[in-house]
């Protein structure tokens, strides 16, 4: 098994953050964070990919076939169910906010310091 | 095995699902009904099941997948005293929560009851799980009801702009927490935290203190632990008063019980030769965030920010209650976060209470004006007392036995921190009290020229003259119920039981992988002097008085050559809370790499 998935997991955490931390609109700033996700996803499914191993199905498969882990697999679906209704939620409250400022942009809101 | 056990998530969640399915046809009050049943229905099994605990854990497998030969494949709930104990308030706080919002929303039908019943069953859910993943579920599923009852009134723009920040936060601290799950199980192939703790043993390396900082990290971002604790006041600032007390009651705590539910069941083991190391960094993290939250918290005029910040100082003294790594002083954190989410709540609920009388939250503008409500003066003074952590309330109890444990290790010196979060929180709170409630000092405009004005739309329907009883008697028997577990017998004892059963990795890796029986033993009696911190707390609340009238005062050195330096200082950590959300996930960014880093060259160097 190759380190690459594991590189390319950490990039997509970092690009997200990065995203996030320099974004001037929400929507894009949700996106970003949607970026991060994704790197998660690919960090459960590289630690449970198995060289030469096949979908985990195993209906008249020989025993001791090598399959992939399917328990990260139900671990990412999980996952992406709980990211779909935090986006959505994220997006609703930017809609708000688009709808009452007229600005999607962190730099113009001024109500919360100190 | 008992067939209660998951009955603390079906229930509310069901109550949920009924209400939201006839939200057309409810009226109000039988959402209400509803809504307070099932949350009592919740706490009385949470209860049962506390009973149950006492004697030995009870562990439930769903779908009956028990272990076999130590390998656990199912999902389990192993409630212990401290899990069952977190359930139970947690339904309390949202008793009192649901009782004072009944003259709440009253246009909105029942989509607020359906997110507290939500709310609720995930803080259960999240409490007595035993399973690593279940557990991130939970945090998830927890998360998602905050982040909308935090952006409960849409039509404010601070409020969406608080829920952005505290979604924003908090997912990316989800993301960590899932992340080291992920390393976890690459490493052990087990989601089972008894499991994960044996296969990993003793074993150190790079993966697993990535696994711990990534874990520790995200947890810490719901404790509000500095630097992960920006979300945390521009939350409390937009939320309405009702989830207020849940955050700052219970959310947040259950941060902290995360944190130490992973670390005792799954990190003691490979950092048990690093104790000093873990110890030493979790005392830094707990006294820089008690010290810096009761600086900010002094700074506030807008009440609720003000107490969301006391919450953060408060989480300090929780995490140095944490790192002491004693059964004793993890007894303290037991009692004092059931003080402290007490009288937290009662004094959120009286901030209720004057936006729903007043609509402020503005100290200042508020000079004077409540006046009148004298039953609400006298809960909101005791409640301030309760956070000075005075003798008699359950905050000095569980403050007490930090501090002894503290001693015990020769770590004496918390004692200061605990001073003086307990003096600047407490003096912030009386203050407050003082120029709201009793007129003292100045009111709007006298001094705070170029301070921007607070606007805070009401919460309630109509202007009202007098105080309904729903709003007014959750504080007062809140406060009360601080009181009441500040002396009643035994409790401390139980805590330590329920401390020491939670720190036993073995027994619970037996336990929950072999079904085996192992006894709980109860804590021996123990004959503590307690003379001194009788006398040191009594000192802390004499001193908040003092500063509190002080700052009242003409007195008072704003503009004292002495005192620029702090003013400085003060104003350059407001400047730091800005409330831009790329600023935060810098902090954290900055705070997780921080952590990482210094725990890694700490153990490498040992």
């Amino acid at each position: 098994m190759s380190f690459f998935p594991y590189v390319v997991a950490v990039w997509l955490f970092v690009i997200g953050l990065y995203g996030i931390v320099t974004s001037r609109n929400f929507v894009h700033l949700v996106i970003c964070l949607a970026v991060l996700q994704s790197s998660t996803y690919v960090l459960l499914l590289s630690i449970g990919y198995r060289v030469g191993g096949t979908a985990p199905v195993f209906a008249g498969v020989r025993v001791g076939t090598p399959a992939v882990d399917p328990v990260v697999q139900a671990l990412m679906l999980t996952d992406i169910v709980v990211e779909a209704t935090v986006v959505a939620l994220l997006l609703a409250l930017a809609l708000q906010l688009q709808k009452h400022t007229n600005t999607l942009d962190p730099d113009k809101l001024k109500a919360l310091e100190g | 095995m008992s067939a209660l056990a998951p009955l603390p998530v079906v229930i509310p969640l069901s109550a949920a699902a009924i209400l939201s399915a006839l939200n057309k046809f409810l009226s109000r009050r039988w959402a209400d009904a509803l809504a307070i049943l099932a949350t009592i229905a919740t706490g009385l099994i949470c209860g049962e099941l506390l009973l149950q605990a006492r004697t030995q854990p009870v562990i439930h497998w769903f779908g009956g997948w028990t272990p076999r030969a130590g390998v656990a494949l199912g999902i389990s709930f192993v409630i212990d005293p401290m899990g069952a104990g977190a359930a139970v308030f947690t339904s309390l706080l949202v008793l009192a929560a649901l009782v004072f919002s009944l003259h709440y929303f009253q246009t909105v039908g029942t989509l607020f009851h359906v997110l507290m019943l939500g709310f609720l069953g995930a803080m259960c859910g999240f409490t007595l799980t035993g399973d690593l993943f279940n557990l991130f579920v939970f945090f998830e599923l927890m998360s998602a009801s905050a982040f909308a009852l935090c952006g409960y009134k849409v039509e404010e723009p601070e409020s969406m702009q608080g829920a952005l920040n505290f979604a924003i936060t908090n997912t990316v601290g989800a993301f960590l927490v899932l992340s080291g799950i992920g390393l976890l199980y690459g490493r052990t192939g087990a989601l089972n935290m008894a499991q994960i703790g044996r296969t990993l043993g003793g074993n150190l390396d790079g993966l697993v203190i990535t696994a711990f900082v990534f874990i520790m990290a995200g947890f810490f971002i719901k404790a509000a632990v500095i630097p992960f604790h920006f979300w945390l006041a521009d939350a409390h600032a937009v939320a309405p008063t009702p989830v207020c007390v849940l955050f700052s009651g219970i959310m947040v705590e259950l941060g902290i019980y995360a944190v130490l539910r992973v670390y005792w069941t799954i990190f003691d083991g490979p950092f048990a030769a690093h104790r000093w190391e873990i110890r030493g960094l979790l005392l830094a993290l707990g006294s820089i965030t008690a010290v810096v939250g009761a600086v900010m918290c002094f700074g506030q005029r807008h009440i609720k920010r003000l107490l969301a910040f006391s919450t953060i100082s408060h989480v300090g003294l929780l995490t140095i209650g944490f790192g002491l790594l004693k059964a004793s002083a993890l007894a303290g954190v037991a009692l004092y976060v059931v003080g402290h989410g007490m009288v937290k709540a009662a004094l959120f609920l009286v901030a209720g209470l004057l936006l729903h009388r007043f609509s402020s939250v503005d100290e200042l503008e508020l000079h004077g004006r409540a006046r009148e409500l004298r039953a609400t003066s006298v809960v909101f003074f005791a409640a301030a007392l309760g956070l000075a952590s005075m003798p008699g309330f359950a905050t000095f109890r569980g403050e007490s036995a930090m501090i002894d444990a503290a001693g015990e290790i020769g770590q004496g010196w918390v004692r200061a921190i605990f001073f003086f979060s307990g003096l600047l929180t407490a003096a912030a709170v009386l203050r407050v009290w003082g120029r709201v409630f009793r007129g003292m000092g100045k009111g709007e405009g006298a001094e705070t020229a170029g301070d921007k004005k607070i606007k805070e739309d009401r919460e309630t329907s109509q202007p009202s003259h007098g105080i309904p009883a729903a709003m007014f008697l959750p504080a007062a028997v809140l406060v009360l119920l601080a009181i009441a577990t500040g002396l009643t017998p035994g409790l401390k004892r139980a805590a330590r039981t329920a401390a020491t059963v939670m720190q036993d990795r073995a027994g619970y890796q037996a336990r929950v992988l072999e079904h085996a029986w192992v006894p709980v033993t109860p804590a021996e009696e123990e004959h503590t002097p307690m003379g001194k911190g009788v006398v040191w707390s009594l000192a802390t609340t004499a001193a908040a008085l003092g500063l509190a009238f002080l700052s009242l005062s003409r007195y008072w050195p704003a503009k004292h050559a002495l005192v620029r330096p702090v003013a400085l200082t003060v104003r350059g950590l407001r400047s730091i809370h800005s409330g831009h959300i790329g600023d935060y996930v810098a902090f954290l960014t900055f705070g997780v790499a921080a952590f990482g880093v210094v725990l890694a060259a700490l153990v490498h160097l040992h």
